[in-house]
């Protein structure tokens, strides 16, 4: 794996880093040490949601249990997303390196990684990899010699449920169930995996929080944005001539981005994946980051010869198909949202309906259970208003809008 | 219900419990919130639903029951809380800080409509024509938001195909508004676990394993499912047109017997309160519906008395005197058909500890197409016997194949109380307004023993009514007042008792004198019994017994497979809950008390049938062949 890596720049995920070394930092510094640390760099979950990892993890080590988990959240599902997999190909040192002073951290004997179905691929390379953790004292017990330090990683299969993302649907699946989301409070700080204290965090956020340990919270602060510092990592593909994975740090606008990634006549661009937002032209100032547009950092690119009335079918397909299907919001509202983008595609729909369906996508917005039904509305609501000229007065046959 | 907190249970099904601080006054105990402007004060951990129905602030729920643990999947009790930025479903939010909570705000009020409007959209079906017309909550919640259009449309084609292959329950998915309770009741309450959801997004749906019909899978049709249903995707299978059509056929001689326990609940059909026993003015109901005969069930609950205490005193004799290692003890009872499917599927190793009593339903039917046919000069074949109870699974206990030892069928229907009170309406009489009559002959009267069958632990008081009285010589009432028999009452989920005998016996009864030469082989000895309710609890105590705890000592355990016993079975009316249930229980021992024969020995018609009929005795040829059956080791692998 190692001589397959291709040299990505970055200055802060992508930056020098060698195995074991974030590790090797733990003998010298305390378990406060490292959240000082964290809270300093102000570093968010890099999953999308963008909860504070601090916070995160200081309510976990808080937390009174004889058991504790830390979980990689390593079910790159969300369309348009391929870092985690970069990531866990090429870099899995600061993947594993990361759930390692996670478990030091909250305290936990035990790291599971929730793999993506589909990167099923990747198991072998990675079980290997962990394997020769294991034979340099990097997991197992008294990790890198400090005394009574025991922790392991394994790895779990997902079955490519797209809701399995969700933390706890992905804890419910860990546990064999089916893949629902569960309700919230308790979260799973308290009452996670088995009834344990757990913390979920994807992939980049731990690679992030390796650099982080070693290399200080006001290091990292000094990239990116005052209320989203630090980099990510976006996943851009469509029409460009240089997709992939790069890391930039908050605060670029979607425009510079297009630029790097050498985009031409761009008409749109989803950030965030199918329960992002899409934006039009006069939207490309606009930045990436929390204070504007927070993103897990899928960026899809459209140029002007697509058709967004069939970019936003496509979307709501996959809700309809991914709704776990147990709450009444996302499971029928969905469906009603896909029959309404079949209605203007058809021509045969009223502005009144649509309107309502758009209200609709609101109440999605705030009743549906977990994140899916609650961002699902998303591009439906964006792609009708930012591309209502398109959609409603050309290209449809002229019928539309009675 | 304690037995929420079950192995099988994901964790996320598993309630929260809030406990009741000892003292709410003192810090921490309490929490003070703000609801609708208005202060209150609640216990640390209470749901945001719980402190508003405290408040009398309704608050609409769909997938919340009583009975049940939190799911949080309908959405429609959603509230506002300040500071957060989605609605929070109520019955799900424990609360834990001073929140301010919203109930009635515009985004609540829109949010519910839609959330209604969407279920209505996939909700096939025609509230008139529809068993739960009026008795709906989907259909309540629709009017009490003033749903006048479908905003996003109805579906007009089923899209289901409706599974009436179980003897008990029909389930129709195009009703269903997938709110999970049937699951939730299938898996955690009763720990049985034949429904569950299947597939994802828009084609999700409830089904069984491979969606093999319900008749093919290891359901014990206890009907609690259909009881906890909101809407009419579970019904029980209702033979009352079949039971019109024999009324009206002048050839046919229908005779009809009711259980306690719809008799204790049917009035709730009728607009009046649980608790109401409306035992005589349903024989007058009946009677006018045109039924031939109306006997009492609890006739025949004596006669399994007999039969039952009968055989558990041989299996004692034979266990402790005659040192046969090869009898199965505890004896468990087979009254409750649903516990002896379960038993049949999930212990069928355990088979041999059933009673082979049948159960009193089968008893009487037994008799009628024999005894009381002869008696009538009737042509058995010409009769037609309906059962009323409180119960689903009767269906399937009198379509079992072995039921026809009379050399007809034992019981031909199996209507429930829900049925019969549809009947009595149909047939254009409001119950609560009939005069009050009595059983009719040959039958008659029966004791408040066999009454009190209807709540858990009453098969077991009146066992030990009779057993103790057989074998001590002593009148009950010196040992328990009033007869009350309090150790085995109430509804926690397993009750044990232990009931010392003592030194002194009587002489054996008469009727049990070719059996047993004398009792001095029970001197000293204590009765261990256990009694247990919901087949979740009865998977506790049988694992229990297969690790050889506590219960495996026993000597007779009742086990129901409803909650609280039959009253609490799944043919009786909607909704339930355990207040319901208590006051049903109430009712039934309130009557019980009422009466002044109340032990299943003293019952002299059932004293008559073993002079005149069964007059080999209890345990005897004739009751074997007539009152006994043999079970089937069914296992969870059906082919």
């Amino acid at each position: 794996m190692e001589n397959k890596k291709i040299k990505r720049e970055g200055a802060v995920i992508f930056s020098e880093y060698k195995r074991g070394d974030s590790i090797n930092k733990l003998k010298e510094i305390s378990r406060d040490d490292v959240l000082f640390e964290l809270k300093e760099s102000g570093l968010k979950g890099r999953g999308g949601a963008g909860f504070p990892t601090s916070t995160k993890w200081m309510l976990t080590a808080a937390a009174k249990s004889d058991k504790k988990y830390i979980i990689c959240n390593a079910d790159e599902g969300e369309p348009g997303t391929f870092k985690d997999r970069v990531l866990l190909t090429d870099y899995p040192e600061l993947v594993f390196d990361g759930m390692v002073v996670g478990g030091f951290t909250i305290g936990a004997k035990e790291g599971i990684v929730y793999l993506r179905g589909e990167y099923e691929y990747m198991l072998a390379d990675l079980e290997l990899y962990l394997n020769n953790m294991r034979k340099d004292n990097l997991l197992g017990n008294n990790i890198a010699g400090i005394d009574g330090f025991n922790f392991d990683i394994r790895i779990q299969l997902g079955s490519g449920a797209y809701v399995c993302g969700e933390e706890t649907a992905l804890i419910e699946s860990l546990e064999g169930h089916r893949g629902e989301a569960r309700n919230r409070p308790p979260f799973p700080v308290n009452t996670g995996f088995m009834g344990h204290p757990t913390s979920v965090n994807n992939v980049e956020t731990l690679s992030a929080v390796t650099h982080i340990v070693l290399k200080g919270g006001s290091w990292f602060r000094q990239y990116g944005t005052n209320k989203s510092t630090g980099s990510k990592l976006f996943s851009v593909s469509g029409d460009c001539e240089k997709p992939g994975v790069y890391e930039l740090p908050w605060g670029t606008t979607i425009s510079e981005l297009l630029e790097k990634v050498e985009a031409k006549d761009t008409k749109a661009v989803q950030v965030g994946g199918a329960s992002g937002i899409c934006l039009n032209k006069e939207q490309f100032s606009r930045t990436l980051g929390y204070e504007d547009i927070a993103t897990g950092g899928s960026i899809i690119v459209f140029n002007k010869d697509r058709d967004m009335i069939h970019v936003l079918k496509n979307f709501m397909e996959f809700f309809v198909e991914e709704s776990c299907g147990q709450c009444t919001p996302c499971r029928i509202g969905n469906t009603k949202l896909l029959e309404g983008v079949e209605m203007i595609e058809k021509g045969e729909f009223t502005f009144r309906y649509i309107n309502e369906l758009k209200e609709l996508g609101k109440t999605m917005q705030v009743a549906s259970k977990c994140g899916l039904g609650q961002s699902s509305p998303n591009s439906f609501i964006s792609i009708l208003n930012n591309f209502s000229e398109e959609i409603f007065n050309q290209g449809n046959g002229g019928t539309n809008g009675k | 219900m304690e037995n929420k907190d079950t192995s099988r249970a994901p964790v996320s099904q598993k309630s929260h419990v809030v406990e009741k601080p000892e003292h709410p006054e003192y810090i921490g105990g309490s929490i003070s919130v703000e609801i609708n402007e208005k202060k209150v004060s609640v216990p640390l951990g209470t749901t945001i639903l719980e402190a508003c129905r405290e408040n009398k602030i309704h608050i609409p729920t769909l997938c919340h029951h009583d009975d049940l643990c939190v799911s949080g999947v309908c959405r429609i009790c959603l509230v506002e809380v300040e500071g957060m930025r989605t609605l929070q479903a109520s019955c799900a939010f424990p609360i834990t800080a001073p929140i301010k909570i919203k109930t009635t705000t515009q985004a609540v009020r829109k949010a519910r409509r839609h959330i209604i409007d969407l279920m209505l959209s996939e909700h096939c079906g025609e509230c008139y024509a529809c068993v739960r017309n009026n008795n709906c909550e989907l259909q309540s919640l629709a009017k009490e938001y003033g749903v006048d259009s479908f905003t996003f449309g109805h579906i007009s084609e089923p899209r289901y195909e409706i599974d009436n292959s179980s003897f008990s329950i029909i389930r129709n998915s195009d009703k269903c508004i997938l709110c999970k309770r049937c699951v939730r009741t299938c898996i955690d309450l009763q720990e049985v676990g034949v429904l569950e959801s299947v597939n994802r997004g828009d084609k999700t749906m409830i089904s069984t394993f491979m969606d093999k019909p319900l008749s093919d899978v290891i359901c014990i049709n206890c009907g609690q499912c259909i009881n906890r249903c909101p809407t009419g995707a579970l019904q029980a299978n209702d033979p009352s047109d079949q039971i019109w059509r024999d009324i009206e056929d002048p050839a046919k001689h229908v005779v009809i017997q009711t259980a306690p326990s719809p008799r204790a609940a049917i009035g709730e059909e009728f607009g009046l309160p649980a608790g109401h026993s409306m035992t005589k003015e349903l024989n007058t109901a009946l009677k006018r519906i045109g039924f031939d005969g109306v006997f009492d069930t609890n006739t025949t609950a004596d006669l399994t008395i007999f039969e039952e205490g009968t055989e558990l005193i041989l299996r004692l004799y034979k266990a402790l005197v005659e040192k046969d290692e090869s009898v199965a003890l505890p004896q468990f009872t087979s009254c409750s058909p649903g516990w002896v499917k379960y038993l049949e599927h999930f212990y069928p190793e355990y088979t041999d500890n059933l009673s082979t009593a049948k159960s009193p339903q089968q008893m009487f039917g037994a008799l009628f197409k024999t005894f009381y046919a002869d008696k009538i000069g009737v042509d058995p074949k010409d009769i037609v016997s309906v059962a009323v109870m409180p119960c689903s699974a009767k269906k399937f206990e009198c379509n079992r194949p072995e039921m026809d030892d009379s050399g007809w069928k034992d019981v031909d229907y199996g209507l429930t109380t829900r049925e019969m009170a549809k009947m009595i309406k149909e047939a254009g009489i409001h119950l609560p307004e009939m005069p009050p009559s009595n059983f009719d002959s040959p039958f008659g009267e029966a004791s408040g023993a066999g009454l009190i069958f209807g709540a858990t632990g009453g098969v077991m008081e009146a066992a030990i009514r009779s057993v103790v009285e057989f074998v001590t010589g002593n009148k009950i009432e010196d040992i328990f007042e009033k007869a009350n028999v309090i150790p085995v009452r109430g509804f926690e989920g397993i009750k044990y008792a232990e009931l010392p005998l003592g030194d002194v016996v009587g002489p054996v009864p008469g009727i049990l004198q070719k059996l047993v030469p004398n009792w001095d082989w029970l001197k000293g000895a204590t009765l261990k019994v256990a009694v247990v309710h919901g087949t979740a609890n009865a998977k506790k105590v049988m694992d229990d017994i297969k690790a050889g705890g506590k219960f495996s000592q026993c000597h007779f355990i009742e086990f129901m497979a409803c909650p609280g016993g039959c009253i609490g079975g799944g043919g009786q009316p909607i909704p339930t809950n355990e207040e319901i249930r208590m006051k049903r229980v109430e009712a039934i021992y309130a009557e019980d008390e009422s009466l002044e024969m109340r032990k299943a020995h003293d019952n002299p018609n059932v004293v008559r049938l073993y002079e005149e009929f069964l007059t080999d005795g209890p345990c005897g040829h004739l009751s074997h062949k007539l009152l006994h059956t043999e079970y089937t080791k069914r296992g969870k692998y059906i082919a």
